[in-house]
């Protein structure tokens, strides 16, 4: 036996040797290179490397209109431009149009297109794509999630090869940065169908990167296009790495794998400490575009009182959520916008935890316990609900959790289930069998939030599944996407906002901080309310610090 | 014989995908801000969800016997041979690999364990392949990965080709993606040896207890031939049906194997395309499955009759 498991660990002693020393030399040549250059002056922006970013999931189709996945977006975002898109404060400026009237009615957008764009291949990009692209959404045969915006165009035109306009019924809030989705060649993809296309597999756009190969599972690799009108990006390459798993991807990037990856909160504030880490890689942190609540079914008889959903609240400290589930990264929802947005309006009723006061409305509520087993009633009838969430999610799991042990201290007993998401969407979420959910919302940028808040929307495939009815919010939704003053629709933002923190509906949770950590020899990075990437093609490294340098060019 | 029992195999299939709840639709389009009812509406036409489940059996039946698996529900619409034709040969390959390891390492073991039942190499050899067999996989890799990747540098973390693959020569391309395979292999095979050397053991105790063992003793036979010619030959014959039984099990990767490495397998396919409810994959994978089953019995039938006289008379 011994003699067995000698030789066995000399096999593999063999065989790591040989593996382990080929790579070394690889390493010192590369050193020995890196050397060479060493005199071009430090810290220069400079063209050259490659970034290898690390994703839990391959993208799916990168025909940005028939996927949903954000994997998906992260590479088309690269490759496709839009007409407009928001800047790092959060405001619309131009793409590809180089900028746009807005008629006095509201109705009718012009845009006024670049003329120094090429596509990939390089066909010049004219005001036909655009019309393409819109015709390809609003046809019934695009299986699209996105035609809802573009249902609403009355009409649309070419009214020169530079200048496209679009005519809406009614005016229309969102219209403008509707058109930031990715603008197709028409040219590569008229008359063919689109969801046998070719460019789901290997895109062709105007964007600041090329497709270059997608093996699936493995990577997705895009090369800078170096005419790109906005100029070339510094970062020659772009490797999109798929690692399914979260702790081998942690390695990797430990072990150099990978650059880039979003850490968890545990991974940021408690693994990321040594110095090594802190040599090679720079964290950031800042507000994620998402938040987390507790939502009640407003056709239970429990929660139609608005006293209970009050209660509720008070009871559940938002803050030790926080701390114990996002370590502290995150900061406190207290509606459905996040701090650094234009619309989001401070002046709301807040419910710090206090347990006293959830107490007295409750007895206020009818609800006393009478048989002093710990949990209250009314009218003969324990005050028990069940928690659901999906399956997968171990912040939603861990804040369930949370929320259960404070409720049973007021007398409310909570059960969690959780459900795998297909399940819970059919059986629980469209036939409305349920009695509170934890989820997550993503926070659009464009503050409109009708599809989530006005009565129309509580249809079993719709997404007003607490089935939330208010006039007044109903009326304000609809005044607010249809006024273009920035002013006038922050005004009616703002009430909304009052009357969802005075109703309830929801409990909001907390918004989580985005912690991607990048190696530090990517210079020019720059947190700012749009996250990290908006000015990816600004990022470099300084030559002197390149490491992976292509022999031939 | 083997048609009307694929038609069994396949009905039984599609219905119970079918019963889960949930439909591919629902995912793409729900929690989606910017999705209407009516798109979801259209891609249910466009899958053909919108008809009662055994008209869309007897659509999919027509297409399979022209052996079209049909495309993807998943948003990349690919034809469901493409997404399988790219994940089989990685997963073969680890699998019949893992499979020659298992078996070149455990009948060894499991018959000197016989033959020298209850020694200390017996002991050991108990101890070792059980803790094989009950360490979980997913920590084992870690405990790997932390050592030989992070602290040691040696061997790469996960995946099957290092960045710069496409520039290496022929021999390098062999290299880099032998190294890749090192602690994926070395983690499929630790766990499985346990039942094969067992299995190997226990039929070897039995053959040696037989009467034409004793034989071949008393004609003064070396231990070694005893051992080695004799008595292998009669034990080892239950272990031809075991391979003949793993030929199907080729084609499936374990789906937490796969995602700990980052191997795109079939494991992950599989598993994936259940979440989504992706049901010409699913169907795709399920009737290879089915196909090679039926396959693998009769290769395990066959070897069995020439491997064994006595069974090719009757």
């Amino acid at each position: 036996m011994r003699g067995f498991v000698r030789v066995l660990f000399g096999i593999i002693l063999i065989l790591i040797f040989a593996f382990g020393c080929s790579q070394k030399k690889a390493k010192e040549e590369g050193e020995k290179e890196r050397g060479k250059t060493i005199s071009a002056s430090a810290g220069e922006p400079a063209y050259g490397d490659t970034i290898i970013e690390g994703s839990i999931g391959d993208a799916s189709n990168l025909i940005p209109h028939i996927s949903s996945d954000s994997a998906s977006h992260e590479i088309t975002d690269l490759v496709y431009n839009g007409l407009v898109r928001y800047n790092k404060d959060l405001v619309i400026e131009g793409v590809l149009a180089d900028s746009w009237d807005i008629s006095e009615d509201g109705l009718t957008i012009t845009f006024h297109l670049r003329k120094d764009v090429k596509w990939h291949d390089g066909v010049p990009f004219t005001a036909d794509d655009v019309m393409f692209t819109y015709k390809t959404m609003i046809d019934p045969k695009t299986p699209t999630a996105y035609s809802g915006d573009f249902l609403l165009v009355k009409k649309a035109e070419v009214v020169d090869k530079h200048t496209f306009r679009v005519t809406y019924n009614k005016p229309f809030a969102p219209a403008l940065i509707s058109w930031s989705i990715g603008i197709l060649p028409s040219h590569l993809l008229a008359g063919k169908d689109i969801t046998k296309s070719s460019l789901a597999r290997s895109p062709i756009g105007t964007g600041p990167y090329k497709f270059k190969e997608w093996k699936t599972g493995e990577k997705i690799v895009l090369e800078s296009n170096r005419y790109y009108f906005e100029g070339r990006p510094y970062i020659d390459k772009y490797v999109y790495r798929i690692i399914p798993d979260s702790a081998t991807m942690f390695l990797e990037l430990k072990a150099g794998g990978i650059d880039w990856m979003g850490l968890t909160p545990l991974q940021h504030k408690r693994q990321t400490d040594d110095s090594k880490i802190k040599k090679n890689f720079n964290k950031f942190k800042y507000l994620s575009f998402s938040y987390t609540y507790l939502g009640f079914n407003l056709l239970d008889q429990k929660f139609k009182d608005k006293r209970i959903r009050e209660a509720i609240n008070y009871t559940i400290d938002k803050q030790e959520l926080i701390d114990g589930v996002l370590m502290g990264l995150g900061v406190v929802a207290d509606g459905p916008y996040k701090p650094d947005m234009w619309a989001y309006s401070q002046n709301v009723k807040k419910y710090p935890y206090n347990s006293e006061k959830a107490r007295e409305l409750l007895k206020e509520a009818g609800w006393v316990d009478k048989d002093r087993d710990g949990i209250l009633e009314k009218g003969g009838k324990k005050f028990e609900f069940t928690i659901l969430t999906n399956q997968g999610n171990d912040m939603r799991k861990k804040t369930a959790e949370i929320i259960q042990r404070r409720l049973k201290d007021v007398g409310i007993s909570v059960k969690i289930r959780i459900v795998e998401w297909a399940a819970f969407l059919k059986e629980f979420v469209h036939t409305k069998k349920f009695e509170a959910l934890i989820l997550g919302w993503n926070i659009p940028q464009d503050p409109d939030l009708y599809d989530v808040w006005h009565s129309s929307k509580t249809g079993p495939d719709e997404l007003n599944h607490i089935s939330f009815k208010n006039a007044e919010v109903d009326r304000l939704l609809i005044k607010a996407r249809e006024t273009f003053s920035q002013e006038e629709r922050k005004n009616y933002y703002f009430k909304i906002q009052e009357i969802l923190a005075e109703e309830q509906p929801y409990v909001f949770l907390y918004i989580p901080e985005a912690l991607p950590i990048i190696h530090s020899r990517f210079r020019g990075i720059k947190p700012a309310p749009a996250g990290i990437t908006y000015n990816f093609i600004k990022w470099y490294v300084p030559r002197s610090d390149q490491k992976y340098v292509e022999t031939a060019q | 014989m083997m048609f009307p029992l694929l038609i069994g195999i396949t009905l039984i299939s599609f219905i119970v995908i079918h019963l889960a709840p949930g439909e591919p639709t629902d995912l793409q389009t729900q929690f989606n801000p910017k999705a209407s009812s009516l798109a979801k509406q259209r891609l249910r036409e466009i899958y053909g969800l919108d008809k009662p489940l055994h008209v869309q059996y007897l659509m999919w039946l027509k297409r399979i016997v022209l052996l079209d698996f049909g495309r993807s529900f998943s948003p990349d619409n690919r034809k469901v041979l493409d997404k399988i034709k790219e994940r089989i040969p990685i997963t073969i390959t680890i699998n019949i690999l893992s499979l020659f390891i298992i078996f070149c390492i455990s009948i060894p073991i499991g018959v000197l364990s016989a033959r020298f039942q209850y020694s200390f190499f017996d002991k050991v050899i108990t101890l070792f392949v059980f803790a094989g067999f009950a360490i979980p996989t997913f920590w084992l890799a870690l405990l790997l990965m932390i050592f030989f990747g992070v602290n040691m540098g040696w061997l790469p973390i996960s995946g099957l080709h290092s960045m710069n693959y496409q520039e290496l020569s022929l021999l390098e391309k062999f290299f880099d993606m032998a190294k890749h395979l090192i602690m994926p292999l070395f983690v499929a095979t630790f766990g499985d040896l346990a039942s094969l050397s067992r299995y190997a053991r226990s039929n070897m105790l039995e053959v040696i207890r037989q009467d034409y063992i004793t034989t071949a003793r008393s004609k003064g036979l070396s231990e070694t031939k005893v051992i080695g010619k004799h008595a292998l030959r009669n034990a080892l014959l239950p272990v031809v049906t075991i391979l003949g039984f793993s030929i199907p099990g080729l084609i499936g990767g374990s789906v937490i194997f796969e995602t700990i490495f980052a191997i795109p397998g079939m494991g992950q396919l599989f598993y994936m395309s259940v979440m989504a409810r992706d049901y010409p994959v699913i169907m795709g994978i399920l009737v290879i499955g089915a196909v090679l089953t039926m396959i693998g019995n009769l290769v395990a039938d066959i070897s069995y009759a020439v491997a064994d006289p006595r069974i090719r008379l009757g």
